[in-house]
């Protein structure tokens, strides 16, 4: 079974980071505690030179990894040396897929990416830049290697063009919050429910991302029906934060690990409240 | 009606999806609009072309050039188009879709500011607000065409991500039109971009050759043996080439900046040139399949090119494709021989031209014997933003045609322009 099965029991926490920020060994101590504190499935960042998708927490995360000396085959390796239990998920952009060239059989492109990945043991994708028209060949990939393709439904996404997305989804969906990049904000949008109301009647889990920063938006999202909650710059704000104060390593994990705490238990009390209305 | 996405292997739309909805509207509108005229829209377009642009536009014949290659070369005289470059065509062509849209707000993105400036033109001639992002690098470099934009009622946004540059433009453009996608048009200002970006924008520009085609015809009783258009992005190239496309006895040849050397620097992440059509490998960037200048891991390398115009690290899909296809032949030209064309053609025609543009005459120079009778070459904008460049890069070299300027430096001049 899938990505789908993580959200099965309970609603899911889903942590962004960038891979190798701001270096390949600190990160690997991060994402470790991104488990610990209650990491359901991690969205772990291979990052892309042009990250137009990404505010301005993001784009920093990519230029610290980036800088660091991060490439494809540091990632797969970076993924082989974590010793986390939770499935992985790898979120890039395209051009990294599409220029991928297998290390020992020489293919390139999509499905070169896709098998390495399934060696590393990256469960899925998420391309933020290959909407589902041009998602094809990496599609066909996800099958072979058995991995999911989690497709982001934006708030413009409606009509015809949502009917259209649901025949590609799986594993979740990502349902974008707002529109707009990425980044922590200091409230939950009123776009939030529309957008969920819109794909309520699917039958994959629906995760929730874009500007959740605290255990009480990821309460309010999850009792507005979301199955999880995914934040990233909220996250990537304690590393850059640690980064540039030169604070301890075991700092920075231990906020992580609290930060990540706070937002599981959001979730989990997101669905106790749904539960009691629901009872009620 | 449903137009192609693609070129070849070339173009499609890799952007994120919350701006699908977008670009699906764009595309019904510009079949609606643009390709089947509804309302009139491409009458207005050519009326408004020729009121406030000033077209039709001289195709010039160049007598000093033509007596030095012993060939006749005439000189397509863009630069005379309102706002001093060809970028008026794209712009007014897409504010006024954005009008007939509804959309309330226009951005865009610039690199030498052509762009940029010819935008906020149109738009406050059309009564849109506008805003421009642009790389800090490029408004250094590109001060006068600040001002412009300004005076024009835009806002002008450094972007200063990256080297500050038109890559780094464009991604942050993309940004904004991601927050704003319902009531804002993205007027991208070359043949780049997600379908129908590319076909769009040289639909609009394509009146260059529409003219140009019937002009030479007038002029030298027949069609040009070539076709010379500097490349960057490419929009003047490929509005300079369309309507020769199917004229197989027409050469068409697209210079790129070829900078400081061709060579890249994978470690540091640099290719010192702009040369993606001559160089660059197959990718994906800026919502398009092209060729760009790329590392082996896939990171977009940063490019360079003494002129910001054409300092940009892809290429649009259609020229990329019409190269594979053995059609456009992708040449370049390097910073030294760029900056002494635009010394020549200065002191030669009296045409002070873009530094974009002087590419385009460098391969003249270079290669005027195997062009053939009958050349043609764009003239896609004037030089007068450049000249603070043109001075301190002058400087630098020991350049043959370059005029002295040491009275700047006995009066204590220098950069006032």
């Amino acid at each position: 079974m899938g990505l789908e099965r993580v959200f099965a029991d309970e609603p899911a926490f889903v942590p962004y980071v960038a891979a190798g920020d701001p270096s390949y060994e600190e990160s690997l101590e991060y994402v470790e505690a991104l488990e610990r504190g209650g990491a359901d499935v991690i969205e772990l960042g291979l990052p892309f030179s042009e990250p137009i998708a990404e505010g301005s927490t993001i784009q920093g995360a990519v230029v610290r990894s980036l800088e660091a000396g991060m490439t494809p085959e540091r990632y797969f390796a970076f993924v082989e040396d974590l010793d986390v239990g939770v499935p992985l998920v790898c979120m890039t952009y395209y051009n990294l897929v599409y220029q991928y060239t297998h290390p020992e059989t020489g293919e390139t492109g999509p499905r070169a990416f896709a098998r390495r990945a399934a060696e590393a043991g990256i469960e899925g994708f998420v391309v933020v830049d290959l909407p589902a028209e041009e998602a094809g060949p990496l599609r066909e990939a996800c099958d072979e290697f058995g991995q999911d393709l989690v497709f982001i439904i934006a708030p413009t996404t409606r009509g015809d063009r949502l009917d259209r997305m649901r025949e590609h989804v799986s594993g979740y969906v990502y349902v974008q919050a707002r529109l707009g990049v990425t980044g922590a904000r200091d409230d939950v949008s009123g776009q939030t429910e529309a957008s969920l109301a819109r794909v309520a009647d699917w039958d994959v889990p629906k995760a929730v991302g874009f500007g959740i920063k605290t255990g009480d938006h990821a309460e309010r999202i999850v009792a507005a029906g979301a199955d999880g909650v995914i934040v990233g710059s909220a996250l990537v704000d304690i590393v850059a934060e640690g980064h540039e104060e030169g604070q301890p390593t075991a700092e920075v994990v231990q906020r992580l690990e609290s930060k990540a705490r706070e937002l599981k238990q959001g979730a989990l009390a997101g669905a106790r409240a749904r539960a009691g209305v629901d009872g009620s | 009606m449903s137009t192609d996405k693609t070129f070849g292997d070339y173009g499609g739309q890799y952007v994120p999806e919350s701006l699908m909805p977008a670009i699906e509207e764009l595309t019904d509108a510009y079949e609606r609009y643009v390709l089947d005229n509804e309302d009139g829209f491409m009458d207005e377009f050519y009326r408004r072309l020729a009121d406030f642009g000033g077209r039709p536009l001289p195709l010039q014949y160049a007598e000093s050039l033509s007596e030095r290659y012993d060939t006749d070369v005439y000189l397509k005289r863009e630069d005379l188009l309102h706002g001093g470059a060809h970028k008026l065509n794209n712009a007014l062509g897409q504010v006024l879709l954005a009008k007939y849209m509804g959309k309330e707000r226009i951005i865009a993105e610039t690199g030498a500011g052509q762009h940029g400036t010819a935008t906020a033109m149109a738009a406050a001639h059309l009564d849109m607000p506008c805003e421009i992002y642009m790389g800090e690098t490029d408004i250094r470099r590109q001060r006068p065409n600040v001002f412009r934009m300004k005076t024009n009622g835009s806002e002008v946004t450094p972007v200063t991500t990256g080297r500050g540059t038109l890559k780094e433009a464009i991604s942050e453009t993309m940004r904004d039109w991601a927050t704003t996608v319902e009531h804002t048009h993205y007027v991208i200002g070359s043949v780049v971009g997600p379908h129908p970006f590319p076909r769009m924008v040289r639909d609009f520009q394509a009146v260059i050759s529409e003219e140009v085609r019937e002009q030479v015809q007038e002029k030298a009783g027949r069609l040009p043996d070539a076709v010379l258009a500097c490349a960057g992005g490419g929009s003047n190239t490929m509005g300079t080439f369309h309507h020769f496309v199917d004229d197989e006895d027409v050469g068409l040849s697209a210079v790129e900046a070829g900078g400081s050397s061709l060579a890249v620097d994978e470690e540091a992440g640099v290719a010192p040139n702009s040369a993606s059509l001559s160089t660059g490998e197959e990718g994906v960037l800026h919502g398009a399949r092209t060729k760009l200048l790329q590392d082996s891991h896939g990171q977009i390398m940063e490019s360079h090119s003494v002129s910001a115009g054409l300092d940009y690290a892809g290429v649009g899909p259609e020229l990329a494709h019409l190269v594979d296809e053995g059609r456009v032949d992708a040449v370049n030209v390097d910073d030294d021989s760029a900056l002494e064309a635009f010394h020549r053609l200065s002191q030669d025609e009296g045409v002070i031209p873009a530094l974009e543009t002087a590419h385009a005459f460098g391969y003249l120079e270079q290669h005027h014997d195997e062009l053939g009778d009958v050349v043609v070459v764009n003239v896609s904008g004037r030089g007068d933003k450049d000249l603070e460049t043109v001075l301190e890069e002058t400087e630098k070299r020991d350049l043959d045609v370059a005029p002295d300027m040491s009275v700047l430096r006995e009066t204590g001049g220098g950069g006032g322009i």
